[in-house]
Formats: structure tokens, C-alpha cells, sequence
């Protein structure tokens, strides 16, 4: 598999990361090369073999509950650009 | 042409715990903006989540109250948008391995018991909540919800009318309620209803496009969604159009739907397993042990309530409708010994007194043992149920026991058959014209008479000896 031009920007857009078609040639090839390599990984018979999320056999570690933290919003909105009532301030989304 | 309406719904409930699922901050309601909004939830760099014990044990009791298969090991993956209520960039979920798969739930529509089965029910992170009321043209952006704990329970798309989908969607509610795990408050977005509604011609194996409506937070709405959803869906078919994959919102105000995005603009949202979270355990022990804790469930207690106290199925049904109502009925019933009699007061005059003064049953002033001795009191002859209509009423008004309210308002059923046959005796000598009428074969003339004595005895007379003396007194 390898992707096309368009798939780099659309990855792009959906990351919201704003790259221009020189750079976007760029990163094809740099993420085909990273698929080449999964195709690699996927010729290997791993029949036999669970599929796993982790690659060492640890799991989470749970936390009781219970409240631990406090209000700190004054400090955590002193560095926000905007603030009002409390509330954080961002450009006008509607969906 | 006869079309059928396919519907599946995926569920949205707040978990009811304490703090957050992967922080410690309060998940209590209402609180200033960003108050309840931790390091972790505003997803300052550098944080990192820990996974809440009471929010994957919530998940295991739905998991076990549905006869679910339960994932020993699920995993956390994260979920790739951007909106500003979710400062991360991505929502923690889980796709491939959810905790919970499988289970069933059944529902009675008209009558009719059908079972629905689950797909899965996953735990996942909320979002916060955008304010778009003016900010000088900008949006306001509270966290506090941000990272409350969520189960999201997907059916099959097994329902095939309204009915079905609210009769379900209810079950749900009771059963999220009853094992603790939500409080069920619909109002402040405790549970949420998403429906994923097509239809296809009677008969066709393949299912028709869906829409999915999305955030329904009454039951109204989402059946007044369904049946509008559905009309305007067949009324395209039948005009020749298509029906086009989208995710539409229900507006209650018009009662009608509208898109919201189209497939075009589906999010792909690049699901991949988050690193910062191991895959979940669960131990045996621990699912025993909360397998062991867990309440009798409704469909239990009403095959019980049917076989113990012979109550009808319906009957059971409506008192299985909280654990309030159910834990009520069984105290009434086993103070009285009578399940029929209990059940029907109940459901009758203190729900009505109940709905009437917009009360809960856990707020009700008429205890369960005082209900139960009130029954008593009809079994036993003392009280006619129109005397025990007025007692119930001074209990209401908590005026005191059964038996100091029977005794202070004189409300004893006539017990002395000497006064009774004096009032017969009486009443007979009075109308001589309705005793004319029925000794001629007039049955209409008998329970004018009996009238006549209950009124006399100010409704005191036990009906049943009323009937019996004046045959008696008649036939001589």
C-alpha cells in the first residue's frame, strides 16, 4: 500500500497541521517508507499468536475513588488567552 | 408498499462516581465553570491519566446484570477530533476490546415480551460543555464534565417500531438505576439517547441507509424523533429519492429533524490504542465479589413477585419500575399478607396520591407498614374499602396510625348485627314501594334498598352483611 498525494493532505487536515505541496512530498515518501515497513511486519506469520495492546504482559494500575483534587482554576486560567465568568474563551464554534 | 423501521440505540450513561475516570476531580453537578477541572482534564502537557477502580467496577455490574461476556483484558484507545470541550485532541474509548460484549434485555410492547440483545457497552470519557451564548462572538468553554465516566451501551438494531425502542431504552433506565451504576437524571445528561433509525420494505433482508439522532434526553423526544424520522424517511423512498447516510439532530420545538453532518464529513477519527493506559484486568475475584454484591435484578424480582404474592405479569412489571417502588410493594405485602390487595393500592390510590402531589415513593408520607396495616384492617372486616379511602387519607395527612385514625373518626365498619338488622328493619318500613318492586321480579329495586342502608349507616354497614340480611328479611 502507498499513499497518494491527496491521503497526505487529507491526514494532514485532519491533524490540522498545515503543510505546503513540497513538504507534502516530502512526508509521502517519509510515511511510505513507514509502511513499507508494516508490510514487512505483516508477512510475518503470526498465526498462533494473540493479538496484544501492550508490548510487555503489565496491566493497568487502578485508582480508588475518591476526590483528590481542588479547585485551581484561577491559576490554570492565568495563563489562558481569554476568560470569562470562568468559563475559557475560544473562537466561535458551531457545529 | 409496507415498510418496516429498523432501530438501533447507543446509550450514553454517566457512571456514579465519586471522581473522574482518570482523575481525581469531583464529578458532582452544577458546580462554577472549570471548578471541578483538574491538570489532567483540561490536559495541561506532561499529564497523565489513572484509571478510576468504581468506574470499571460500574462496567462489570452492568456487564453481569445483562449475562454480558466481560473482557478478563480490554483496552483504552484513543479517539482523534478536535473540538475545544475536548482540550486533549482525542477522547479516550475503547474500540476493539470494549469491557462489556453481548447481553440481552427484555421489554414487554402491547403485551408482548421481545428480548434485545447488546452489542457491547464500552467505558469512555465525556467531553466538556461549549457555551455558545454571546462572549463577544467567541465560545465558552466549561470542563467540569470533561472526563466524567461514561458507559456507552450499543443495542442491535433489533427494534423495529418506537414502542420498542423507548420500551428498551426504559428497561435500560430501570435496570442503570436499580444496579446503581447512573442516577438516571435525564435532565442534567445522566442518560443519553443516540438512535440509529432506517427503514427497508416489509420482507428485504438487507437493512435500508440509516441516520443516527443523536442526543435524545427524554423518552418523548426519542419517540416523537423515531416516528418523524421514519415518516420523512418513507415519504422520500416513496417520492423517489435516496436516503443518504447522516447524523441528524431532534428539534422539540418543531418535532422534526434535521442534518447535522452528512458522511461526507464523518469524522475519521483514527482509533489507535493509547499509550499512556495498559490494557485493563479483571481479576475472578474481583468479579465474584461484585457478582455477590449485586441487588436482585427486576426481571428476578417479577417473576418472584408473580410466583410469591400472585400478582399479574403487568402488575409486576409497573411495581419492578425503580427499587423504590419494588423494595415499597414487598414491605407493604409482607405487612399485610396479601399481594393482590397491596399491589393494587399501590398502583392505585397511593401512586395516584402520589403523582397528584408530585411526590416520589421514597418521599411518601403513608409508610409501607402503615399501608400494610391499613390492608389489614380491610381484611379483617373492619373497614369497607370506602372507609379505608378515608383512613388512607388521614394517614396522608399524617393524622397517626391506622387504628387511632379508625377510632378517632369513628370510621369502624358496623359490626353489631343488632344495629344492622335495626337499620334494615327500618329502611324496609320506609320504602315499601322498592320492596313492592322486587318482591314483582325488579333485581333494580334490591340495590336501591341496599343504598338506602349504607347511607343510613353513614357507609358503616359492611356491604356483604348488608346483601345477605336484606335477601334474608326479603324472602320471608
Amino acid at each position: 500500500m502507498s499513499l497518494s498525494p491527496d491521503d497526505v493532505k487529507r491526514i494532514a487536515r485532519l491533524a490540522r497541521i498545515e503543510i505546503s505541496d513540497v513538504e507534502a512530498q516530502a512526508t509521502q515518501a517519509q510515511l511510505n517508507s513507514i509502511f513499507d515497513l508494516i508490510a514487512a511486519m505483516q508477512a510475518v506469520d503470526t498465526s498462533g499468536v494473540g493479538p496484544m495492546a501492550h508490548a510487555q504482559e503489565v496491566h493497568q494500575r487502578l485508582r480508588d475513588d475518591a476526590v483528590t483534587e481542588t479547585d485551581r482554576h484561577a491559576a490554570f486560567q492565568a495563563i489562558a488567552p481569554a476568560v470569562e465568568n470562568g468559563l475559557y474563551l475560544v473562537p466561535k464554534v458551531i457545529e | 408498499m409496507k415498510w418496516e423501521t429498523v432501530i438501533g440505540l447507543e446509550v450514553h450513561t454517566q457512571l456514579a462516581t465519586q471522581s473522574k475516570i482518570f482523575s481525581g476531580s469531583s464529578t458532582a453537578f452544577g458546580a462554577a465553570p472549570n471548578t471541578h477541572a483538574s491538570a489532567v482534564d483540561i490536559a495541561l502537557p506532561g499529564v497523565l491519566p489513572v484509571l478510576n477502580k468504581g468506574a470499571v467496577e460500574c462496567a462489570i455490574k452492568f456487564g453481569l446484570a445483562i449475562g454480558a461476556t466481560l473482557n478478563r483484558v480490554n483496552v483504552f484507545d484513543r479517539k482523534n477530533y478536535f473540538y475545544p470541550d475536548l482540550p486533549k485532541g482525542y477522547q479516550i474509548s475503547q474500540l476493539a476490546k470494549p469491557i462489556v460484549e453481548g447481553g440481552a434485555l427484555k421489554i414487554v410492547v402491547d403485551g408482548e415480551e421481545k428480548t434485545i440483545h447488546l452489542t457491547r457497552a464500552h467505558m469512555e470519557e465525556d467531553a466538556g460543555k461549549s457555551l455558545h451564548e454571546d462572549f463577544h462572538g467567541m465560545t465558552g468553554i466549561d470542563l467540569n464534565r470533561a472526563g466524567t465516566p461514561l458507559l456507552e451501551i450499543v443495542s442491535e438494531p433489533e427494534m423495529r417500531s418506537s414502542a420498542e425502542a423507548v420500551a428498551y431504552a426504559r428497561a435500560l433506565h430501570t435496570l442503570v438505576t436499580w444496579i446503581g451504576i447512573c442516577d438516571g437524571n435525564m435532565q442534567e445528561g445522566s442518560f443519553r439517547v443516540d438512535a440509529n433509525v432506517s427503514v427497508r420494505p416489509l420482507g428485504q433482508a438487507e437493512f435500508g441507509t440509516r441516520r443516527e439522532i443523536k442526543n435524545l434526553n427524554s423518552f418523548r423526544f426519542l419517540q416523537q424523533a423515531i416516528d418523524y424520522e421514519v415518516r420523512w424517511q418513507i415519504e422520500t423512498l416513496e417520492d423517489g429519492g435516496r436516503i443518504e447516510q447522516a447524523t441528524v439532530l431532534f428539534d422539540p420545538d418543531s418535532g422534526e429533524t434535521r442534518m447535522m453532518r452528512s458522511k461526507e464529513d464523518a469524522h475519521d477519527y483514527r482509533y489507535f490504542p493509547d499509550p499512556d493506559l495498559l490494557p485493563v484486568k479483571l481479576g475472578e475475584d474481583w468479579i465474584e465479589a461484585v457478582r455477590a454484591a449485586l441487588p436482585e435484578l427486576p426481571a428476578a424480582m417479577q417473576a418472584r413477585f408473580q410466583s410469591g404474592y400472585g400478582v399479574s405479569a403487568y402488575d409486576a412489571a409497573v411495581l419492578t419500575g425503580s427499587r423504590a417502588l419494588a423494595d415499597y410493594f414487598e414491605a407493604v405485602a409482607k405487612a399485610c399478607g396479601q399481594g393482590k390487595l397491596a399491589a393494587n393500592w399501590v398502583m392505585g390510590e397511593l401512586s395516584a396520591a402520589l403523582n397528584k402531589a408530585e411526590l416520589d415513593i421514597a418521599a411518601s408520607p403513608v409508610t409501607a407498614a402503615q399501608l400494610g396495616a391499613l390492608i389489614v384492617r380491610i381484611q379483617d372486616g373492619t373497614l369497607s374499602g370506602k372507609l379505608a379511602k378515608q383512613v388512607f387519607e388521614g394517614l396522608w395527612e399524617g393524622a397517626g396510625e391506622v387504628d387511632a385514625i379508625i377510632d378517632a373518626r369513628g370510621l369502624r365498619q358496623m359490626s353489631d348485627s343488632g344495629e344492622l338488622e335495626k337499620i334494615v328493619d327500618e329502611v324496609l318500613a320506609a320504602n315499601p314501594k322498592s320492596v313492592e318492586e322486587f318482591r314483582s321480579g325488579k333485581e333494580k329495586a334490591f340495590n336501591a334498598l341496599v343504598g338506602q342502608v349504607m347511607k343510613a349507616s353513614r357507609g358503616k354497614a359492611n356491604p356483604a352483611q348488608v346483601n345477605e340480611l336484606l335477601k334474608a328479611k326479603l324472602q320471608n
